[in-house]
């Protein structure tokens, strides 16, 4: 299974329709995907926090949004997923790009891969990882679990994932 | 013109157009609660720079409906990405008006650039968006409350003498997703 369009049959099957991003270079098939598909909105944002703004927006508009960002953009959306997300109870899917794990070729990449799932953890966002074969059912449940606790929710997809083809 | 004053005159327009207001943190949200209250008010408890783009994606989500958003230069300063998106994706049902009193108003009245001289009307400009003005009197500003795109409106510093927000977060959220389906099923009705 091409892990990208494992992915994008996941962001379906949860009736996604509205994809907010800033991209990474594992992202690039599932941004073509998004951004080809018309029952799609698709709005690249400048950065992650104004990201997790429109994505809120979207939502209250009566849309099923999701977020694709890199892990890195992690870091400059906390406050907004803390004082926007969680204090007003707003759901939201992250499909996050994990950098900086095993086999990562650049340094600058690793110490903020290395906190990325501590991050998740200490603000009690939930986090999946599958692999390509289970990404379809995991990003289709991720939703569900959003909408249904009113909460960000994260599927952390690291190197090796992208790289399964 | 005092900074109450741009938002009443925001919230009679709103309130006419029958549009969404999203308001920024702090005094302005305060201040708007106290002038005009209505459940198509979203007011911002957290998140300062966020309200231009929660207004974007409720006016890409809702093309109908049209979305004013209430934003400070400090709060645009911190989020100035936001200038290109806005102009990137140019919905013609979205106006984002900029109070400009160039200070941190609700923090103590502490500079931002623009007393220095930053030109917010430039840098949207700058970022793309096709239709920017500077208001400094109340009627520009009531004629400019009619279009789209951003609008710097020339504030003085101060905030005005008004309570907290009475308002619980689940309830200010409630109250306005109340009013989007409302608003939608008698458009419907309407219709049919």
């Amino acid at each position: 299974m091409n892990p990208s369009l494992a992915v994008f049959r996941g962001l379906k099957r949860a009736k996604i329709n509205f994809a907010v991003s800033v991209p990474c270079v594992n992202l690039q098939q599932l941004l073509t995907m998004v951004s080809e598909d018309p029952e799609i909105i698709h709005v690249p944002v400048t950065r992650e926090e104004e990201g997790v703004g429109v994505c809120a927006g979207a939502w209250m508009g009566g849309r099923r949004p999701v977020l694709l960002m890199q892990n890195s953009g992690l870091g400059n959306s906390i406050n907004a997923l803390a004082s926007l997300d969680f204090l007003y109870e707003i759901p939201l899917l992250m499909i996050i790009s994990h950098r900086g794990c095993e086999g990562e070729p650049i340094v600058g990449q690793v110490p903020m891969g290395r906190l990325t799932p501590k991050l998740l953890d200490a603000m009690q966002i939930p986090r999946f990882s599958p692999a390509p074969a289970q990404a379809e059912e995991t990003v289709a449940n991720a939703w569900s679990l959003a909408a249904a606790e009113h909460k960000p929710v994260a599927v952390l997809l690291d190197l090796q994932f992208w790289r399964k083809a | 013109m005092k900074r109450i004053e741009a938002i009443a005159l925001a919230a009679n327009a709103a309130e006419g157009q029958e549009a969404l207001l999203i308001c920024n943190i702090g005094f302005p949200s305060r201040e708007l609660f106290a002038v005009k209250d209505r459940s198509e008010n979203f007011y911002m408890l957290g998140s300062m720079g966020l309200a231009s783009s929660i207004g974007l994606g409720l006016a890409l989500a809702r093309p109908e409906r049209r979305t004013i958003v209430l934003d400070g230069d400090g709060a645009v300063l911190m989020n100035l990405g936001t200038l290109a998106t806005i102009a990137h994706h140019a919905p013609k049902n979205y106006l984002l008006v900029i109070l400009d009193n160039c200070c941190y108003g609700s923090t103590g009245s502490q500079p931002t650039c623009t007393h220095l001289g930053t030109d917010l009307e430039k840098m949207a400009k700058g970022a793309g968006v096709a239709s920017t003005r500077t208001a400094s009197e109340a009627g520009d500003l009531c004629l400019l409350l009619e279009g789209d795109g951003v609008v710097i409106a020339k504030v003085e510093p101060g905030n005005a003498d008004v309570p907290a927000i009475s308002l619980s977060p689940n309830e200010i959220l409630t109250k306005f997703m109340g009013a989007l389906s409302t608003f939608s099923s008698s458009r419907n009705m309407r219709q049919t």
